[in-house]
């Protein structure tokens, strides 16, 4: 991942979190805990399961729709992340060699379904985390954070990080990009020069703290960041989170796609 | 290496989230305990100069492939070990929202096995002890070197570790250590070196900024017997690391120690590798669903020990199953769409 991508990957995402849709409109708390149920319940299926899996696309499906974020973008960001999951599980075909029935008259080995079962969750909670973030803004999940009980320190900690972020990343592309621009090949890439690109940026960023911590004390800082925000919640949010609660609950624990197929069947005679 | 939550079960995840949550809430008390305000903004840029020198590319000599900075040993010489973690910490959180990295599951092991082993492990038992009063440079050299190999090394070992135990793989424990640790060896001597070329840089430049976590830092004078120790340590964490190498020739004694508790004995023979003895704890675990699936005789008896979460239904199941996982997919997917169009619509429809 170059490094332009990889920033205007992270502007993109930022950008849509400031939307204003139903789903942004939902308390953040309620999004981060909705979130961490659905991947919490998706990785509880067994490893040779896929089709009780599907009916969790739902979720994924009407955040996004609801929440006008692009398909494609999340689809292409799942993708790129996929490495290690694929070559960790492209080993199961290789080391679980019993055969299954998947169909009337089609058998395969145990290790390609539960290699699927391993695509399938991969997809389904890295989407998850990534229309997170592209629904509640970065300070939302941090306030989200602090009411749920994580430590002040903490979450101060993510603000700088998520405030100074941009700043930095800005600074670092024109010095990584001024570095590309005079290496030819691999000239000029090697180790030396990225350690004291480092230590330059380094010092700088050290600097730059020193005068943002005095502009701090000039407005007042005493050690957390302060907000003002409205923090009840309201019955949306509960009613999002029992909604998506009971849809997981059913979806867990009843075989839904079974359950279609035989009145699909039924239907067709 | 960052762990997926594909790979994870529930009861390891939370594991590690609660094990994760501990240590944050351990460090955060730690740090307000003896912490000036000024500290909250440096570690703050800190963590996005972090999060940018990670998007710098940089060629690995000798290789020609390229690598990016960790930047946890980095953090822990100038910071100290407790704001380093919380750094690393917020550093991680950042990108498994923003890139996806592992997931949220994943989180809780992806800052255990990138914090809490520079900061809390490889820092105070092998850097300290090595670099002594941090005024050699050829002794930040080996320092940063040994702790860096020794904390990617325990971070990679974690991840097999964390992968095996959840048990949707069926890597057998030695081919994923012999995969993972040799590699891992590589990028743990990279990141040294750019560790103590960092370090250097800035003592060099404004050795001051060293001195405050420096201060914190132990006499030079006990010096020589931490040293013996610290060589001990780390030899003991190379050698582990090459005796995956041996055990992974010989993965029989996992195995069989396996197959003693779950007394299965009468595996069939053509699964006498690696992955039986895994599968036989793993299929203890887990709930084979019966539907769509028909064992086939082959397979071990331990599927059937199971009593089936519902009760087992005709033999037209599994093409029902399909059928039915394609509506529902497509039934998914069709709203989205016309989620979509509806919006499409009011949005050029409304003036």
């Amino acid at each position: 991942m170059s490094f332009d991508t990889a920033y205007s990957g992270i502007g993109r995402l930022d950008l849509l979190s400031y939307r204003d849709t139903v789903v942004h409109r939902l308390d953040p708390r309620a999004k981060v805990v909705a979130t961490l149920l659905f991947v919490a319940v998706v990785v509880s299926f067994p490893k040779y399961e896929v089709l009780s899996l599907l009916p969790f696309f739902l979720f994924p499906i009407l955040v996004g729709a609801l929440g006008d974020v692009p398909a494609g973008f999340i689809a292409k960001k799942v993708v790129a992340v996929s490495p290690f999951a694929v070559f960790v599980g492209i080993f199961n075909p290789l080391f679980d060699p019993g055969v299954v029935g998947i169909a009337p008259g089609v058998s395969v080995s145990a290790g390609w379904v539960s290699f699927a079962s391993i695509l399938v969750k991969f997809a389904l909670t890295i989407s998850a985390a990534l229309l997170l973030i592209a629904t509640t803004s970065f300070p939302g999940i941090c306030r989200g954070l602090r009411r749920l009980g994580f430590p002040a320190l903490f979450v101060s900690q993510l603000l700088f990080l998520y405030r100074y972020t941009f700043v930095l990343m800005e600074e670092t592309m024109r010095v990584a990009r001024a570095r590309d621009m005079r290496s030819f090949g691999n000239r000029g890439t090697g180790l030396r020069v990225f350690v004291r690109i480092v230590g330059t940026l380094f010092l700088r960023t050290v600097e730059r703290a020193e005068r943002i911590y005095g502009a701090m004390l000039a407005r007042g800082f005493r050690g957390e960041v302060p907000s003002m925000r409205r923090e009840a919640l309201r019955p949306s949010d509960a009613f999002f989170v029992l909604a998506a609660g009971c849809f997981f609950a059913v979806c867990r624990f009843v075989p839904v796609p079974q359950m279609v197929g035989r009145l699909a069947r039924r239907l067709a005679g | 290496m960052h762990m997926a939550d594909a790979l994870l079960s529930p009861a390891v995840g939370g594991t590690f989230w609660a094990g994760t949550i501990g240590a944050i809430g351990f460090a955060s008390k730690r740090l307000k305990e003896r912490l000036d305000d000024r500290t909250i903004p440096l570690m703050g840029v800190l963590g996005a100069f972090i999060f940018a020198s990670q998007m710098i590319n940089f060629t690995i000599p000798g290789t020609g492939s390229s690598g990016h900075l960790g930047g946890g040993m980095i953090l822990a010489v100038l910071l100290g070990p407790h704001a380093a973690f919380l750094v690393m910490a917020s550093v991680l959180t950042v990108q498994a929202l923003f890139f996806a990295d592992g997931g949220l599951l994943a989180l809780g092991c992806n800052i255990w096995n990138l914090g809490i082993y520079p900061c809390f492990v490889a820092f105070p038992l092998i850097y300290r002890p090595l670099a002594g009063d941090g005024r050699s440079a050829r002794r930040i050299l080996v320092a940063s070197v040994a702790s860096g190999i020794a904390g990617l090394q325990m971070g990679a070992f974690s991840v097999v570790l964390q992968t095996l135990l959840s048990g949707k793989t069926e890597l057998p424990f030695g081919t994923f250590a012999l995969m993972m640790q040799p590699i891992h060896l590589a990028i743990g001597v990279v990141e040294g070196l750019v560790t103590s070329g960092v370090i250097n840089y800035v003592r060099a430049a404004r050795p001051e900024i060293l001195d405050s976590p420096a201060s914190a830092m132990p006499l030079a004078a006990g010096v020589s017997l931490r040293n013996i120790l610290a060589g001990f340590t780390v030899l003991a964490v190379v050698t582990g690391g090459a005796l995956t190498w041996f055990a992974s020739t010989r993965p029989d004694g996992l195995e069989w120690s396996i197959a003693k508790v779950t007394g299965k004995r009468e595996l069939p023979g053509h699964e006498r590798g690696a992955a039986a003895s895994l599968k036989g704890l793993q299929e203890k675990t887990a709930i084979l669903p019966d539907y769509g699936f028909k064992p086939s005789p082959i397979e071990p008896k331990a599927k059937k020990e199971e009593s089936p979460p519902w009760p087992t239904v005709d033999a037209g199941t599994s093409a029902s199953g399909l059928v039915g996982g394609v509506l529902v997919l497509g039934l998914a997917l069709g709203i989205g769409w016309a989620i979509r169009a509806f919006r499409g619509y009011n949005r050029t429809g409304s003036p």
